[in-house]
């Protein structure tokens, strides 16, 4: 496909691994893409005249005198309008039986944005969901996962995140998809009439996973062009990290790699930053959200990916089965929004902070009342009421099903406050309360 | 160092940003050189020589790089260029002023002046003709943003030097010759404003270096009160993510009593910096009326910037310090985080194949984190003068497991350890320094004793002790009633355990989004201590442990509005007045 006339081709692999392949030639780049066979190889080390090649797919059926074909280019793709509704592969081929894109070529992986040109986050992304507007506001410009175990609906909860966030492209970076999931994607989308603004770039279980490791780059060169160069407010959505983590470490330890903790490759924190950090505020209105989704063991966020990535992204969702109400939530005590301090109360109603606050505190006293109950201990009148509070929380603001508006969330916990508590027991600055309290 | 001719050589082989060169001359270790790629020059340094293979590590990204590349060796370290108009600079690890790079991305190989060379500063001499100076004396000084910038016999000069001429006061550009010495051979040579200074190399120009023994105030109660700080001393903050390392080092660089202020963002989220460039030109100095800005420089690598110039980074912020420092002033230096410093140095480690130590981290890692910390301090100048350098880290240990080896490794290099705890950070009790697990070695320093007697009252250091105590016992009460019910242990484990909350409300718990609670000078912190113990030794008496909880919950209500109230106010009097209320109730 990309081979032309008058390339130098190479016959004579020297050495073979799994994943690499070495060979004398001279002349390449580092970094540069190859064709190893028919299938695509990177150059990963250089001694002189011995190159090694990373194959994506691997090396299975490689012989030693397979033709090798240098691209002299590094990964690309063809950006511009024609993206928007096209599915394509990790090397940006279409996979949608949909003609070429048309377009400019452009790196992937390319130069990150001069902190001194950036511009402070400050625009609220509304989703519908009261546990994430409410307790854990988005805002443009932020990068924030999902920790969710596997058998969670997190790939469910994104899509409609995707759908109701007013953004002008949506951009999917799929790695390990399950086909199932991938098609899940297509039709949500499809069924939405949203396709014209979504562009996906998809990996699924079926590919070979070092492939994996290009999706993000892909999805953010996409990205940096429609909101670099169109201005536009972009979402990317990445599902799922932890599986693009361990191609990262299956990679590391073909090549023989010292590992660190879990595995992983030392490198990690650096690697995950990279593709975090391209979130980024314009000035000029043009902005790249990230939400990703990283796959717990059992919950544990000691682990090396949840970890690393806890110190790069801008806080953390966690979904939680609540067995009281039957329902998934988002938790209210581990999640986090780093950057929510920028618009609630300012681009939200005035008493957002104050009545988030309170409704996490009667939150945290009826989890009390029920360690209390738990334990064989007598409940107080006030712990009786903090647990019919939290149950009705749970259903009508923390479930993800929930759709409605930011200032309906805040009346509906105004109203659970009023059924439930008196005035002082709510503890909300008066000037509120005098304003939202029904009398 | 000084060579005939250059050192060249070709890239014989790449590494990700590990790049061996076959050389034809002699090389340093840590000498920089430049790769003549063909779009642009990409800056490394030596790292390691096996023969005629030199070892470089690449300040940037080596997409594209081919063997055979022609590479030219500078005959010098890495170095940052140090001279008038450094404060309120954004520069990157390797002090390219940011400001001045065109486009909105970062582009390869782009170097830029950290100094304004065009801009005429008001000179004024120090030295005259026929003084002796050495390395670091004062020749004269120029106001930069009303801080005396003395300029100074460059850090380079070895022996004493004779002043041949000082020129005038007036206006006068950084490269304008500002005086001329005399060497005791009998050569001239010109000075300017500018000089230069490896940044791996720690700057020696002072008499000596006393142990620190004067309190820096941060306006932090936490730390002031219970675990100080001095003026060139050193302390680290390790916390788990999402427990408020990066908003107390902000807090501390908005507040603390310092003249100068250097971030180095290391290896951090780019939109924590963008916070500091937004807040920062907005923000008042309380101390002089002027902007935060005005007295800080920030050294920007992000997470997402080239890894082997996060290691540069935070040498070049301490280099910087190190200059201020000799100028006699007094010097914070904040790094967000070390272990991001750590875990570039592992990534050379790996990639040298060098046998790796705990958790893969070199085996040197003590030894460079501990030489590093040893650069802060407090000196005494040539001149007499003094200066500091007061240094804080954070460390981000992985999993939020302390017993890694870059917390181990920096506890035995920092002097104050400012343990953030997830559950205080998980109840919002901020900041989440964990009262009881920290410590500052600094209260064992007779001098610091001495100092803390004198400048704040006879008895502070216990009240400090018995506000521990008081802590410690409230926590073991705490753990009592956790087991035995709040119905299983006598009254007094629920005063305990009350009043060491009411230690934590105040004192401990400070609103860093607060205007007025954010910083809480000296005096105010000595008469809120006083305040709170004072009522930790009042007798009140209760029926059951309701009472004791509703009555404290109701004192640290009113503590904690006398908190939030404007120092000695009308309002501070009137909720000290109602306390005295609360008290009456139930004093015996």
């Amino acid at each position: 496909m990309e081979t032309q006339a008058f390339q130098k081709v190479y016959t004579k692999i020297t050495n073979l691994t799994k994943a690499t392949i070495t060979l004398k030639a001279t002349d390449i780049g580092y970094d540069e893409m190859a064709l190893v066979a028919g299938r695509m190889g990177q150059v990963v080390k250089i001694m002189g005249e011995e190159v090694v090649l990373q194959i994506f797919a691997g090396t299975e059926g490689i012989p030693t005198n397979a033709e090798v074909v240098f691209l002299g280019r590094p990964p690309q793709l063809k950006v511009g309008d024609q993206l928007a509704g096209r599915f394509f592969n990790a090397f940006g081929e279409p996979i949608d039986g949909g003609p070429e894109v048309d377009g400019r070529v452009i790196d992937t992986g390319g130069p990150s944005v001069n902190p001194v040109r950036r511009k402070q986050p400050s625009q609220l992304i509304a989703t519908g969901i009261a546990g994430i507007d409410l307790n854990n506001s988005l805002v443009t410009g932020q990068k924030i996962p999902f920790f969710a175990d596997p058998d969670q609906p997190y790939n469910q909860v994104m899509a409609n995140v995707a759908l109701r966030a007013e953004a002008d492209k949506i951009i999917l970076g799929g790695m390990g998809l399950s086909n199932d999931d991938y098609l899940y994607f297509k039709n949500i989308f499809d069924n939405a009439g949203a396709l014209d603004r979504i562009v996906s770039f998809v990996n699924t279980t079926d590919d070979p996973p070092v492939e994996r490791l290009l999706i993000p780059d892909m999805a953010l060169s996409a990205a940096e062009y429609f909101a670099e160069e169109k201005q536009q407010k972009v979402l990317v959505l990445l599902t799922d990290m932890t599986l693009f983590a361990d191609a990262l470490s299956i990679v590391s330890n073909r090549m023989d790699q010292i590992p660190s903790k879990d595995s992983m490759p030392g490198s990690l924190y650096s690697d995950l930053a990279r593709i975090y950090e391209k979130a980024v505020q314009f000035p000029h209105g043009g902005s790249i959200t990230i939400i990703a989704v990283t796959t717990l063991n059992g919950g544990d966020i000691t682990h090396a990916i949840p970890d690393n990535t806890g110190y790069i992204t801008e806080g953390q969702l966690f979904l939680r089965m609540d067995s009281d109400v039957g329902k998934v939530i988002v938790d209210p005590f581990r999640s986090l929004s780093r950057l929510k301090q920028l618009v609630i109360g300012k681009q939200t109603r005035e008493d957002h902070p104050q009545v988030m606050n309170a409704a996490i505190r009667l939150y945290a006293d009826a989890a009390n009342a029920k360690t209390k109950q738990d334990n064989g201990f007598d409940l107080t009148d006030y712990d009786e009421r903090t647990l019919k509070f939290a149950k009705e929380y749970s259903e009508q603001i923390l479930a993800v099903d929930i759709n409605i508006d930011t200032e309906k969330m805040l009346d509906t916990t105004w109203d659970l406050f009023q059924q439930n508590f008196e005035r002082e027991e709510v503890v909300v600055r008066q000037e509120f309360v005098d304003k939202y309290w029904k009398q | 160092m000084e060579r005939k001719s250059k050192t060249t050589g070709v890239v014989a082989g790449i590494i990700a940003n590990l790049v061996i060169v076959e050389v034809d001359g002699p090389v340093a270790q840590n000498e920089i050189c430049f790769i003549q790629h063909p779009e642009n020059k990409l800056m490394a340094e030596v790292i390691k020589i096996l023969g005629k293979n030199v070892y470089v590590q690449v300040f940037e990204s080596t997409r594209g790089l081919k063997v055979g590349t022609k590479v030219d060796f500078e005959g010098h370290l890495l170095e940052v260029t140090l001279g008038p108009g450094i404060l309120s600079r954004n520069y990157d690890g390797l002090q390219n002023d940011l400001d001045k790079m065109d486009g909105v991305f970062l582009k390869r190989g782009d170097y830029t002046d950290p100094l304004n060379r065009e801009k005429k500063w008001d000179w004024r001499p120090i030295a005259k003709a026929g003084d002796q100076v050495v390395a670091g004396s004062w020749l004269g000084e120029v106001p930069e943003n009303g801080m005396p910038h003395r300029i100074m016999v460059p850090f380079k000069f070895k022996g004493s030097y004779n002043v041949k001429s000082v020129v005038e006061a007036g206006q006068y550009t950084v490269d304008n010759i500002i005086a001329v010495v005399t060497d005791s051979e009998g050569n001239d040579i010109d000075l300017t404003m500018v000089q230069k200074w490896p940044v791996k190399v720690a700057v020696k120009a002072y008499k000596e270096k006393p142990r620190p023994f004067k309190l820096l105030e941060t306006g932090i109660r936490t730390m002031d009160t219970l675990n100080p700080i001095t003026e060139g001393g050193t302390g680290f903050i390790p916390g788990p993510f999402g427990t408020g390392k990066t908003v107390l080092q902000h807090a501390i660089s908005k507040y603390a009593e310092a003249d100068i202020v250097i971030i180095a963002a290391c290896g951090e989220r780019a939109n924590e910096v963008v916070e500091i460039f937004t807040e920062f030109p907005e923000l008042e100095d309380p101390r002089t009326g002027r902007k935060l800005i005005e007295r800080t420089t920030i050294i920007a690598n992000t997470s997402n910037m080239p890894v082997a110039a996060r290691e540069a980074s935070v040498y070049t912020a301490m280099t910087l310090g190190e200059y201020y420092r000799s100028m006699g002033l007094k010097v914070l230096l904040m790094a967000d985080s070390t272990s991001r410093w750590a875990q570039a140095l592992r990534e050379m480690s790996n990639r040298l194949e060098e046998l790796p130590g705990p958790d893969a981290f070199p085996m040197d890692l003590t030894a460079i984190i501990t030489s590093f910390y040893a650069r802060a301090g407090f000196v005494y100048l040539n001149n007499g003068e003094s200066g500091s350098i007061t240094f804080i880290g954070t460390v981000s240990p992985a999993g939020g497991n302390l017993k890694e080896p870059v917390t181990e490794s920096t506890r035995k290099a920092a002097r104050c350890f400012y343990g953030l705890n997830q559950s205080r950070a998980d109840s919002k009790r901020y900041p989440a320094i964990d009262p009881i697990d920290s410590y500052s070695k600094y209260l064992e320093y007779p001098e610091v004793v001495d100092y803390l007697t004198e400048n704040i009252s006879e008895d502070w250091l216990d009240q400090v002790m018995k506000t521990k105590t008081l802590l410690l016992r409230g926590r073991e009460a705490m753990e009592q009633i956790n087991i035995l019910g709040d119905d299983g242990v006598p009254l007094e484990f629920h005063e305990r355990f009350w009043n060491s909350e009411l230690i934590d409300a105040v004192i401990l718990q400070q609103d860093s989004f607060d205007k007025i609670d954010a910083n809480c000078p000296l005096e105010r912190q000595k008469y809120m201590l006083e305040k709170v113990l004072g009522i930790t030794d009042m007798r009140f008496s209760f029926e059951t442990f309701e009472d004791v909880s509703g009555f404290f919950k109701r004192v640290i209500n009113q503590l904690k509005q006398i908190n939030y109230s404007e120092w000695k106010s009308e309002k501070f009097a009137t909720y000290e007045t109602e306390l005295e209320e609360i008290f009456k109730e139930r004093l015996n």
